[in-house]
């Protein structure tokens, strides 16, 4: 005590004010006390006092699902065969065929079909493995190359599933904490690739190259601020080369030289684009004539053009070899079947020896273009969206009400009784952006002239005969 | 072990199925007593009606001797400081970017420097291109490195080598025969290779409603659905089923894909100690009792996540003590059959039929058609409230293709061949194959002195060699040997438990197996592989024959 005296003496008399102490003692107060609600365990509402056993008794989990309505069109799809040329039978008619990404109507070609029974006499139909554990076949490898020398590119890697060869692709390197720059029109399978890769995400409006700009100069001005984290931060810039949901095509030029200035690294998803764009059909970078080394990587399905599964990544080695161990659906996954394989093969094989086919669909795609922007009917009641080469075209409606997919679906269900096949995008709730119901025609190279009048005037009459009563009332 | 209580209908359902197990007693052999056919772990469920205490084929975990742990770090270690000297003085142009100067670099460094200085080195035991169906046999292509494992060449010559790496459980990745005959009709039908469309839009086909029906059928569920890609079946659809606020309880050594799927889903995540039942029924407990950790509510639901065979441990599930902790609970569970079915149970029916189990006490059973069915794609099976809610939801029914109807129908022929359909007891034979090649090739492992991980009864027989330098090495001198087999080292394994994998297959036949096992004795010897400390069989092992006089 004798040494705390003079202390006390200090305290409590001449130079501390008593307020001052009182505030200190009910701080020291507010302490304790947060330190000791803290150790309690937080109660749980409505369980004090029961028992262990009660508390399990009462627990009521969600049911694991919640009832579907039997109508959604998930559990009533039209049961489709026989995708041959222009055509495809549906729920037994044969159709008109504008609703399958068969662009270059190469499915059930007769090369690629006896490549394909030729491969399961050679090597069976699954391939039993993932790519490292013996499901690397010979095919696998000269598809590979074959895609690279395709596409001018040193390297090609090739999944099983086109879905996943973007969600994996994508992942594979952005990485927590990195910036993605995305165009808000983007496909599912980005979308969740970027989920995956828990970056952080910054949509730009549907090819609005002034808001994509603002975005990447606000992170400029962010990253001079700190430097540091700058240098570790990875950006990208994701967009796809025809965008599946509108049908346009992205501004390449531009998106390339923002790259370039921002130094951002550019994922192109050319699912579309691949195979229908460039005069061979070596897609965006061809069409614009953009050297393919400015893209980081460039990912596609092959369920498009190609006609088969799967998909593949092309780029530098540097780049492309990564996805060997690093993406997911490429290592942890059973490699693409033999039969398939060699499809997509003789499919690129055909591409590549015949320029023609792509110029065919090229002329296809701007036929319907100019059709249906003549068309008054159409006019009156959608937007028509899709550039002019684009074989996706979209009929968004100009007035949106509860019903208007449904009234969609109408119009498409009676056209296919007409022996027209049209399609409503299906969509998920959780696709972010771009919801907005259309009416979706594709092309392919193999519709004629009066296909295209057969399609369009059905669509009229059906459109028509749809609308008409309730745009009256 | 726990002692299970089964329904009624669990009883049903294994009396119903229509497929007797032979009930006749074998006779006992060198003081073992022979199981029936297949994976017939209940036989006696249909001799007398009780359910005894499911008996589980052994398991086994050896742990690893001190001295080993200690080398395997060191030459870990070793490998790292290696590296670390060759990255200072060798970068081969590959590994250097071009025209990105001022970028932020593309990888991490420690990733970049694993893959090129560490993996490099042992980087040709992996992706070695095949040019043959992955049957029995398979046809290695010869690959030569120049320049240390940065690029391969071929050398144009091409070695059969007897397969124990591929997933061809029941041996059906076949060129000839009913399947692929049955395939190339379908292509031959014009029913394309792509359907180029989602199920939601134009990609569903008559042979993919046939398949679901099918598959539904095999696995005694009312309903299925199937989609192009097993691994994709997983990371698509368990998002739908799960968000915020839902519990997770899954293994630690679930596959990828599931936690892919999981990670995409926004649930929260427990992970319980591989197979183990208390952890797992502490972890349930726990969260039913205290709820979510910050609000204290309920967790709207929890969902046990596993799988049937641990494709990297080879063991089984301990499912009818899962089914017991999820009625306890009131949790769902979420079964990955991608190894297990067909491969285990005495219809092949997977890890339910295995035990004897009611395939409807499992809410969601999820498979793949890579392994037993020699083709690809997967399938989620149950009520069909469930189904018709995947269907509706799935990211794989809307977005990305429907299934290729050559593939489709591979699997068709295949199951039909299991169900006994085609009027031969083929499947039932490939069943039996399989559970006799299995029990044979573990036994004689044991018996060697090696350590081997995972249930007597599993076809997946993970061999331990802990050291990383020994994957390599055991993986060379076996393909030297004409063996294909695969190692599986860190990353994908802990860093001390580097190993080999053999998957066998309905396919091999005994005198194959008796060579894999007569040169895995050799090398082991002179590799060091035989770690075991457990007592050997002295007696010699049998292989299980129809003729019961049991003469090998």
């Amino acid at each position: 005590m004798d040494i705390l005296e003079p202390m006390y003496t200090l305290v409590f008399t001449e130079l501390v004010p008593s307020f001052h102490v009182h505030l200190q003692v009910l701080l020291g107060l507010l302490v304790l006390w947060v330190l000791f609600k803290k150790s309690e365990k937080p109660g749980r509402p409505g369980k004090a006092g029961k028992s262990e056993l009660d508390i399990i008794n009462d627990w009521k989990p969600e049911p694991l699902v919640t009832p579907v309505p039997a109508k959604h069109r998930g559990l009533n799809a039209p049961v489709t065969k026989n995708q041959i040329a222009q055509h495809i039978t549906v729920n037994g008619v044969k159709c008109l065929n504008f609703a399958t990404n068969n662009y270059l109507a190469l499915v059930n070609q007769q090369e690629i079909d006896d490549v394909a029974v030729a491969a399961i006499r050679k090597y069976g139909v699954g391939s039993c493995g993932p790519r490292g554990f013996f499901g690397t076949v010979d095919v696998h490898l000269e598809l590979e190359e074959k895609l690279a020398q395709f596409m001018r590119t040193e390297a090609a890697v090739v999944y099983s599933y086109g879905f996943s060869t973007i969600a994996s692709a994508i992942p594979a390197y952005a990485k927590r904490g990195d910036i993605c720059f995305v165009d808000e029109a983007v496909n599912f399978s980005i979308q969740q690739g970027l989920v995956a890769s828990r970056s952080h995400i910054k949509y730009f409006k549907h090819n609005d190259m002034m808001h994509l700009e603002q975005l990447l100069s606000e992170q400029a001005v962010l990253d001079r601020k700190n430097p540091k984290k700058a240098a570790k931060t990875r950006k990208f810039l994701i967009v796809e080369g025809l965008y599946n949901k509108t049908g346009e095509m992205c501004p390449l030029p531009e998106i390339v030289d923002l790259k370039n200035r921002h130094k951002v690294r550019l994922f192109i998803d050319e699912s579309i684009s691949f195979g229908t764009l460039g005069d061979t059909g070596r897609g965006i970078t061809e069409y614009y004539n953009i050297p393919i080394e400015e893209i980081d990587l460039v990912m596609s399905s092959m369920e498009g053009s190609l006609g088969s599964i799967g998909g593949f990544c092309v780029g530098t080695t540097f780049v492309v070899e990564h996805q060997v161990l690093s993406g997911l659906g490429y290592c942890f996954s059973a490699s693409l079947p033999p039969l398939l394989t060699v499809g997509a093969t003789a499919a690129l094989n055909l591409m590549d020896g015949n320029p023609d086919l792509v110029k065919e669909l090229n002329e296809k795609c701007d036929q319907l273009h100019r059709l249906l922007h003549k068309s008054e009917t159409l006019a009156r009641y959608f937007r028509i969206s899709g550039c002019r080469l684009s074989p996706v075209k979209h009929l968004f409606p100009l007035e949106l009400k509860s019903g208007t997919e449904n009234e969609l679906q109408k119009i498409v269900d009676l056209c296919l009784q007409d022996g027209v096949a049209l399609a409503v995008p299906a969509f998920q709730l959780n696709d972010v952006k771009f919801q907005t119901p259309s009416i979706r025609l594709t092309v392919n190279s193999k519709l004629e002239a009066q296909d295209m009048s057969k399609c369009l005037s059905t669509l009229e009459k059906t459109v028509i005969a749809t609308f008409k009563p309730t745009s009256t009332s | 072990m726990k002692s299970l209580d089964l329904t009624s209908e669990a009883r049903m359902s294994v009396e119903m199925n229509g497929f007797p197990a032979k009930s006749d007693p074998l006779p006992v052999k060198n003081g073992k007593k022979p199981s029936t056919n297949g994976h017939t772990l209940n036989a006696e469920i249909h001799q007398n009606g009780t359910l005894p205490t499911p008996k589980r084929a052994k398991e086994s975990f050896e742990q690893v001797p001190i001295y080993t742990a200690i080398m395997t770090y060191l030459g870990f270690y070793i490998l790292m400081f290696l590296g670390y000297v060759n990255q200072m003085f060798f970068s081969p142009k590959v590994a250097r970017e071009t025209n990105r100067e001022g970028y932020t670099p593309l990888y991490d460094q420690f990733e970049r420097f694993y893959l090129r200085y560490v993996y490099r080195r042992v980087k040709d035991c992996w992706n070695k291109p095949i040019s043959s169906v992955p049957g029995a046999e398979v046809v290695v292509k010869e690959r030569v490195t120049h320049d240390y494992g940065w690029t391969f060449e071929f050398t144009g010559r091409e070695t059969k080598c007897l397969n124990l790496g591929s997933y061809n459980y029941l041996g059906f990745a076949e060129s000839t025969g009913k399947c692929a005959d049955d395939c190339i009709k379908v292509v031959e039908d014009k029913h394309g290779l792509g359907p180029c469309s989602s199920r939601h839009e134009y990609g569903t086909t008559e042979i993919v409603q046939n398949l679901e029906a099918l598959t539904a059928e095999f696995l005694g569920v009312e309903a299925a659905v199937v989609f192009g890609m097993g691994f994709a079946t997983n990371a698509l659809n368990i998002p739908t089923l799960l968000s915020k606020g839902c519990l997770v309880v899954s293994d630690e050594k679930n596959h990828a894909s599931l936690i892919l799927g999981l990670r995409l889903s926004g649930a929260t995540c427990k992970v319980f100690k591989h197979n183990n039942m208390k952890h797992l029924e502490k972890l349930l407990r726990e969260a039913v009792l205290n709820g979510q950790p910050d609000t204290g509510l309920d967790w709207r639901k929890i969902v046990i996540f596993v799988e049937g065979i641990y494709s990297m441990e080879g063991s089984i599930v301990h499912l009818p003590e899962i089914i017991a902790l999820k009625k306890k609970y009131k949790a769902y569970l979420y079964l990955d059959e991608a190894h297990s079915i067909g491969a285990l149970g005495p219809r092949g029916r997977g890890v339910t039929d295995y035990y004897g189990l009611n395939p409807k006490d499992v809410d969601i059973l999820m498979g793949t058609f890579t392994k037993s069915f020699g083709s690809a794609g997967g399938y989620i099976a149950g009520s069909k409230e469930i189904v018709d809610f995947i269907r509706v939801n799935s990211h794989a029914a809307c977005y990305a293709s429907a299934m290729s109807p050559p593939v489709a129908q591979q699997i068709i022929t295949s199951m039909s061949i299991i169900m006994g359909r085609d009027g031969t007891s083929e499947g039932l034979r490939r069943i039996t194959q399989l559970a006799r090649n299995t029990r044979y090739f573990r036994r004689r492992l044991h018996q060697m002195g090696v350590i081997i991980y995972g249930s007597d009864d599993s076809p997946v027989i993970p061999l331990l060699v802990y050291l990383f330098s020994k994957i390599g090495a055991v993986v060379r001198t076996l393909a030297d040997r004409k063996i294909a087999t695969v190692g599986v080292g860190f990353p994908a394994t802990p860093l001390m438990e580097g190993r080999i994998r053999f998957c066998l297959s309905a396919a091999h036949t005994k005198e194959q197996l008796d060579y894999a096992l007569d040169t895995i004795n050799e090398i082991a010897d002179e590799l060091g592989l035989k770690y075991s400390k457990k007592p050997r069989d002295p007696n010699p092992i049998l292989y299980e024959t129809d003729d019961l006089s049991g003469v090998e």
